[in-house]
């Protein structure tokens, strides 16, 4: 409950308590635990990083504090000194004076900027009328104080990133009125390129400095935390590692906390950040000067029967590369396969299937199968037109390769004319996966090809992959599951701003490895995650 | 809003203006499943029978006669024809609204050009066929080039093509077209006492249940309405498929038309509006039917008959005309109430 004090007479009051505080905090689904005996303090005026891998428990701490989990019992929360009571009831966190900023911004991007302000007004239904002229004028007096050129009346999907995501900010302080104590920033930046995510930051600071609230930045990007925060909490698997000030703190001690190893420089691992693309002898398949999405000019080039990993923070480009290469994304550079050198920026996923090219989407649901049509269909639709025949198609035929299909790739259950919906995430997985490789494919791009994916069929799915490249085929495999890159790939690149910026290989392809050098891709100067040492 | 309501302009990402779906198609996977499955599939059918026999039974002197089995089966060629050329549209997720305004179109182009400027038949019906072809093609670059929605794009045309039957018409009614179309659709009644059209609709409607069931080109349509994104990353020609679906509407409408035009001897400017809804009436409601949840042909049949037969039974009982806009606009909303229904039940059962 908001006392019924002014803000600013708690403000004089409270400086040196936290503002909040979090004790005992632990989640567990089923038998997992994402978060265990977490504590937290947030002070006053300041901006606290929260930095841990994918899985870390990051989410789930912020899923808590907006009502959508409960907790397990024993948790116990402060605001200001006063006792939340947990669970929090969703949508209340408002009340309680938290606002929160996703990844997704949650604009409406056809909508002038001052309706996207004023929304949750809107929503609340205020007044019969609202005066538009008068939250122009709002808005371009706040976007004024802060310095910022934004016409109020634009619609939002002219803006830039930058600008969106400081609309997004603006808006979550405003809903905030006075009550105002702690911004969530849920990586509102991972698209930004650094000059903004430094005028993003700006802002925040002055709105925290300003508005006697705090901030809670959280974020896989070690070198924006270092930069931005003033206290920052470590969490690996759920659990703290430790909480430190951002100034005394350095990168090195920050990745050993993250990744759970300390690493030291060696010899293996190649920068690319100032290197040209290499080339490897034996190369069947090659990328020139890709640019698609967030990928900035990647090079690269895939050996027959290797599985190469493309990975990186989320809007470094990894996640775009692989749709760009097949034509589905608006691309432009060169394609190489097996001597054959096509133009990306004609490329159609049409073509790209004529070449020999599969794509193996990341989501299932919505452009691996259709879920209201049978297995059988879903895998036979690439090749239907060879099932013609003059008295229609050779239904026959098509269940006979789709049981051969379900045999060589187990799926679960065995019978092709059940619903894509109904089989389970693996299964799934699996019969896209026949789909496509049905047809002794040239070049395998592979997006995220084990998310949500169980156990069982993660290591069948890995022995599918291993087997496919050892039949000579190059695969490209995009991830951020960095077990899985280790488990499977013979390379890993890690990208950063869209280019290529380190290559591990051998010894070094390892989880930690991995995740430091991903950690790490922004430094200026790359902290290279090299030999591991434990 | 999400794919499964019934507002013409949905939101969802994949297919902008996706019709309302009907439910999700189930072929038996579980033997648990089969028997609700096997009811569910032939549920129109029974409830064609039912109407039947208890209209019968009401009306033995009437409507239990060979009379009016040949006037229930033989009249509503025109009705099935249109509605099986809805099938391609609407099964690759398009909405086509301009049907009716083609088979006025088409009918009149017949009756001006025949009757009016004395061409002789065969070229007379080759243009109201071009005609049909032409306004396909037309909505379907309209729909792919310019992304616009196709409710929009076909409310459109639907309403260009009306003032032009007008100016074509003046307005007015046309008759006297060769009597070798009259003969052909419904003078002649050699066979089983049925007027030729019957058996018209007929063999379109196998033509149509095998193309959209025996061919790739069904089967990549099928794709295309219910994953738009998946039909891309799998390499079809979207594009292509969609504006084919439009050109195979168009034309089978211009078909219905010339059928239309021999059922009446000429052709009137404005009566052809009826039938658009009845045709989506029985598209829906023939989607709850033999392969529920999917537009399907056999479906469509049976709903046609089961719709008119309804009618006629009502009207023999001495309700009035109105009757059958009650009926027919009640079917569509039951029908459609009955696919979400089917839809959430199936989505329940896969959970």
């Amino acid at each position: 409950m908001i006392p019924a004090t002014s803000a600013l007479a708690e403000r004089t009051q409270q400086t040196d308590a936290p503002l909040l505080k979090i004790e005992n905090l632990s989640k567990t689904f089923g038998g997992l635990t994402a978060l265990s005996h977490v504590d937290l303090d947030v002070h006053p005026g300041q901006i606290h990083g929260l930095l841990g891998e994918n899985g870390s428990g990051k989410s789930t701490l912020i899923k808590i504090l907006s009502g959508f989990y409960t907790p397990d019992a024993g948790a116990r929360a402060w605001l200001r000194g006063t006792p939340i009571s947990l669970p929090i009831q969703p949508g209340y966190f408002r009340r309680l004076g938290i606002s929160f900023v996703h990844q997704d911004l949650g604009l409406v991007p056809e909508l002038s900027v001052v309706e996207n302000l004023r929304i949750s007004n809107i929503v609340a239904g205020s007044g019969p009328l609202i005066n538009w002229k008068k939250e122009q004028a709002l808005a371009a007096e706040t976007f004024a104080r802060f310095g910022l050129d934004i016409d109020p009346r634009e619609t939002v999907d002219r803006l830039g990133d930058t600008d969106r995501a400081l609309i997004a900010i603006l808006r979550a302080v405003s809903e905030l009125g006075d009550h105002r104590a702690l911004l969530v920033l849920d990586e509102p930046t991972v698209f930004l390129p650094k000059e903004d995510t430094d005028l993003l930051f700006r802002v925040v600071k002055e709105l925290v400095a300003d508005g006697g609230m705090s901030a809670l930045l959280v974020s896989h990007d070690m070198t924006e935390v270092l930069e931005h925060t003033d206290r920052v909490t470590v969490l690996r698997a759920g659990e703290v590692q430790a909480h430190l000030e951002t100034a005394t703190t350095t990168d090195e001690q920050l990745v050993r906390l993250i990744v759970g190893r300390s690493l030291r420089p060696a010899k293996q691992a190649v920068d690319l950040s100032t290197a040209a693309a290499t080339h490897h002898a034996g190369a069947v398949a090659r990328v020139d000067n890709l640019v698609t999405g967030h990928v900035d000019g990647l090079s690269f080039d895939v050996a027959a029967g290797e599985i190469v990993g493309l990975t990186g923070l989320a809007g470094s480009g990894f996640e775009d590369a692989l749709a760009g290469i097949y034509g589905a994304h608006t691309a432009t550079g060169q394609l190489t396969v097996r001597g054959t050198r096509t133009d990306i920026k004609d490329a159609s996923p049409r073509s790209s299937l004529k070449a020999g090219i599969v794509y193996v989407p990341a989501d299932r649901k919505t452009q691996g199968g259709v879920g209201e049509l049978t297995v059988e269909q879903n895998i036979t639709l690439p090749v239907i037109h060879r099932f013609r025949t003059w008295f229609g198609l050779n239904a026959r035929g098509l269940s006979r390769r789709a049981e051969e299909i379900a045999e060589s790739y187990d799926i679960r259950p065995r019978d092709p004319q059940a619903l894509f919906s109904t089989l389970s995430g693996g299964n799934q997985q699996k019969a896209v996966l026949g789909k496509w490789l049905q047809d002794d494919p040239q070049l395998i791009l592979l997006q995220e090809p084990t998310q949500g994916v169980d156990i069982g069929a993660r290591s069948i799915i890995f022995d599918l992959l291993r087997s496919t490249a050892a039949g000579g085929v190059p695969i490209i495999c995009a991830s951020s599951d960095y077990d899985q890159l280790a488990a499977v790939c013979d390379r890993v690149i890690v990208l950063a701003h869209g280019r290529p910026h380190a290559e591990l290989t051998g010894a070094l392809l390892t989880h930690e490895a991995i995740a430091a050098s991903v950690i790490t891709s922004l430094t200026e100067s790359p902290v290279l995650p090299k030999e591991s040492v434990s | 809003m999400t794919v499964t309501t019934t507002a013409p302009v949905s939101t969802t990402d994949a297919a902008p203006g996706t019709p309302p779906g009907p439910g999700s198609s189930a072929r038996p996977a579980r033997p648990a499943r089969n028997l609700w499955l096997h009811t569910e599939r032939y549920a129109l059918l029974i409830a064609w029978l039912v109407v039947i026999i208890a209209f019968s039974v009401t009306l033995p002197t009437t409507f239990f006669t060979v009379g009016n089995l040949q006037n229930v089966l033989g009249s509503q060629a025109v009705l099935l024809i249109l509605a099986l050329g809805l099938l391609f549209p609407l099964t690759a997720g398009e909405f086509d609204l301009s049907v009716a305004s083609t088979l006025s179109m088409s009918s009149m182009t017949v009756a001006v050009l025949n009757a009016q400027l004395g061409v002789p038949l065969l070229p007379s019906l080759a243009a109201a066929l071009a005609v049909g072809l032409a306004v396909g093609l037309l909505n379907g670059v309209l729909v792919v080039v310019f992304k616009i929605d196709s409710f929009i794009v076909t409310l459109g045309s639907a309403t260009v093509m009306l003032g032009l039957v007008q100016w074509m018409s003046n307005s007015s009614s046309v008759t006297g077209i060769d009597s070798a179309l009259v003969q052909a659709t419904v003078g002649y009644r050699g066979i089983l006492g049925m007027p030729l059209q019957f058996f018209f609709g007929l063999l379109i409607a196998v033509i149509i249940l095998v193309i959209l069931t025996s061919t790739p080109i069904g089967r990549r349509l099928l794709f295309v309405g219910r994953g738009r994104q998946v039909a891309e990353l799998s390499g079809l020609n979207v594009n292509r498929l969609r504006i084919g679906a439009f050109v195979g509407s168009g034309l089978v409408a211009s078909i219905a038309g010339i059928v239309y035009a021999g059922s009446l001897g000429g052709a009137d400017p404005s009566s052809g509006q009826s039938f658009l809804l009845p045709a989506f009436a029985a598209c829906y409601l023939g989607a709850t039917a033999i392969v529920p949840g999917r537009f399907n042909a056999v479906g469509t049949f049976i709903a046609v008959f089961f719709l008119f037969t309804g009618v006629v039974g009502l009207q023999m009982l001495g309700a009035q005309s109105y009757v059958q806009q009650l009926f027919y606009g009640g079917a569509l909303i039951v029908a459609v109430a009955l696919s979400q229904a089917i839809r959430r039940q199936s989505a329940k059962a896969h959970k």
